[in-house]
């Protein structure tokens, strides 16, 4: 049977953060080679994801970017209320983060 | 080989720095020492009542080493966002500090003095010409839009600070900057590499959040060469290495190596991070593109109601368990009591910490812990009406009845007497949109003076 193990376990970096006062950024980001292939090739994390985390339409999923170099997927999308304005929750979007945190991933056993 | 060493006090001027790790960099002989004073981050705030992201005294901390440093050195001094938003009162309110401290320690500079406000009148003649377009998911500018805003200022690129050195300035205070400018703008002069200019500008302008463990109040310097750059931590307690570097490349920016800036598009897809000794790291292979035509990012803020809160904690468990019917039942009660105004004059907002109040309803987990914290908010047409609608609300939700509660002497516990916090306006972010310009300076005037 197919091992998982949490994204949040897998990861070394899991941020959210402001990209401009409209845009709420993601990071994940791992420390080998390895751990960021696996994740990567599950294909787990992909736009219908987020969209189901973060309650979104697929078209206010702006970027879902993996960047080899630096062993991270990075994924954009439209903040529910802009920073600062009536309603906001978290100024600097520095706490968005935790809907991926129990995302299971598969993993070779 | 050419090299060229650039000097990175701190993330925000304002943050500190350790007095050794930045005397370390100064003796490494840095040729330009550049600082990033300003943010978004914080929200619309800072723009639309024109305050600063640091205090004063932290501000005079920071320029004092800075300023004797680059007087010692006789190197140019750049400051980019002076002030927090970059607009005339941050840039003025950062120009009387900087004139204290050089009279203080008798300092000369031959000074620009950079400023970043739009003139309305351009932005409308822009508008009606068809040159300006939203940024990100914002509605189209309007003419009252413009007119409505408090302030408006524009990002600047590399030109402005770029003249102002190519006019003998040595200490330049410039408005609202793209953040990499103030430390691109030199190199560039020079003949460097923009690509590799604007991306080592890029993993500087937030101090040593590039090394680990990351910090914005420390120290870092970037060594500019022909077809690299290289990252060195100067603290003991930080090292920088490759993967530190290459997660703040894409740290608080949308795509992780496609980076719009003004008149230049930075793809990093190409780049490579390795270590160069045991607390630097090499990096190469930032390209770039030049766009086609120059935009320049505004920003401008107007206000939109104003705040009052009240803090308070709750510890009861069948209250816990009622909070969303003792939220309603408020709000309920205020529609009734204040039937005469307008209900679109105010709102009425719980923040329940300890339940959702950090994600909403995107709140993956149900049950909230033992105790809550609440925060209410009323924002509303004047000071007044949120005072008044607070005051009202928090009286209701302290006495409000729910089934079989046992403690009925009060639902809240304040934190403070007295309850009520006016905060004062509520800004937004009302013009973030592109302008396309003809020359890149056109909007950025520039005063020159010999402060000492």
């Amino acid at each position: 049977m197919a091992k998982t193990a949490r994204l949040y376990d897998l990861a070394k970096v899991l941020r959210s953060k402001n990209a401009g006062p409209f845009e709420l950024t993601l990071d994940v980001m791992f420390d080998d080679d390895e751990t960021y292939q696996t994740v990567k090739r599950s294909g787990v994390i992909d736009r219908e994801l987020i969209c189901r985390l973060y309650r979104l339409r697929p078209e206010d999923v702006y970027h879902l970017v993996c960047f080899d170099a630096a062993r991270a997927i990075k994924i954009t999308i439209k903040r529910p209320v802009d920073s600062g304005g009536i309603g906001d929750t978290d100024i600097y979007g520095a706490q968005q983060h935790a809907p991926l945190i129990d995302v299971m991933i598969p993993i070779e056993s | 080989m050419n090299e060229m060493r650039i000097l990175s006090p701190c993330g925000i001027l304002g943050y500190g720095f350790p007095e050794t790790s930045f005397r370390r960099g100064l003796e490494r002989g840095p040729d330009v020492i550049a600082v990033d004073a300003g943010s978004t981050d914080a929200g619309p705030l800072k723009l639309g009542a024109g305050t600063g992201i640091v205090s004063r005294q932290a501000t005079e901390k920071d320029l004092r080493p800075i300023l004797t440093g680059g007087h010692e050195l006789e190197i140019p001094v750049i400051i980019g966002s002076a002030g927090g938003a970059g607009a005339k009162s941050h840039v003025e309110w950062s120009m009387q500090l900087i004139e204290e401290i050089v009279r203080e320690r008798r300092l000369s500079f031959e000074t620009a003095v950079i400023y970043a406000d739009i003139d309305r009148d351009y932005l409308h003649r822009k508008l009606g010409e068809n040159q300006i377009e939203p940024l990100g998911p914002v509605p189209d500018l309007t003419h009252a839009a413009i007119d409505d805003a408090v302030r408006i200022v524009g990002q600047m690129g590399c030109e402005p600070i770029i003249a102002a050195l190519d006019h003998g300035a040595q200490l330049i205070v410039a408005g609202r900057a793209y953040d990499p400018a103030p430390f691109a703008a030199l190199p560039i002069r020079a003949g460097f590499d923009p690509a590799m200019a604007m991306h080592l500008g890029k993993i500087l302008e937030c101090g040593a959040l590039c090394a680990d463990p990351g910090t914005t109040k420390d120290a870092i310097l970037g060594y500019l060469r022909d077809d690299h750059f290289i990252v060195e931590a100067l603290d003991d307690s930080r090292k920088c290495y490759p993967t530190s570097v290459a997660a703040h490349t894409l740290y608080e920016k949308g795509h992780p190596y496609i980076l719009h800036g003004p008149g230049i598009e930075l793809d990093l897809s190409g780049c490579a991070f390795e270590a160069e000794t045991e607390n630097s790291v090499r990096v190469s292979g930032s390209r770039a593109k030049t766009t086609d035509g120059y935009t320049i990012k505004l920003e401008g803020a107007s206000q939109v109601a104003f705040r009052t809160i009240f803090i308070a904690g709750m510890r009861d468990p069948i209250l816990i368990e009622h909070i969303d019917e003792i939220t309603r039942g408020v709000v309920e009660q205020m529609r009734a009591d204040y039937r005469e105004v307008p209900e679109s004059d105010y709102q009425i907002l719980f923040h329940i910490y300890g339940k959702n109040a950090v994600m909403g309803s995107l709140e993956p987990l149900g049950k909230p812990g033992h105790e809550i914290g609440i925060v209410m908010e009323v924002v509303a047409a004047t000071q007044e009406l949120a005072n008044a609608i607070c005051a009202s609300a928090r009286s209701t939700m302290l006495h409000y009845p729910v089934a079989g509660r046992k403690s009925t002497a009060g639902n809240l516990a304040f934190l403070y007497s007295p309850s009520d916090i006016p905060c004062g306006p509520v800004y937004k972010f009302s013009v973030y949109h592109l302008v396309q310009v003809d020359d890149p300076c056109e909007l950025f005037r520039t005063d020159y003076t010999k402060l000492q």
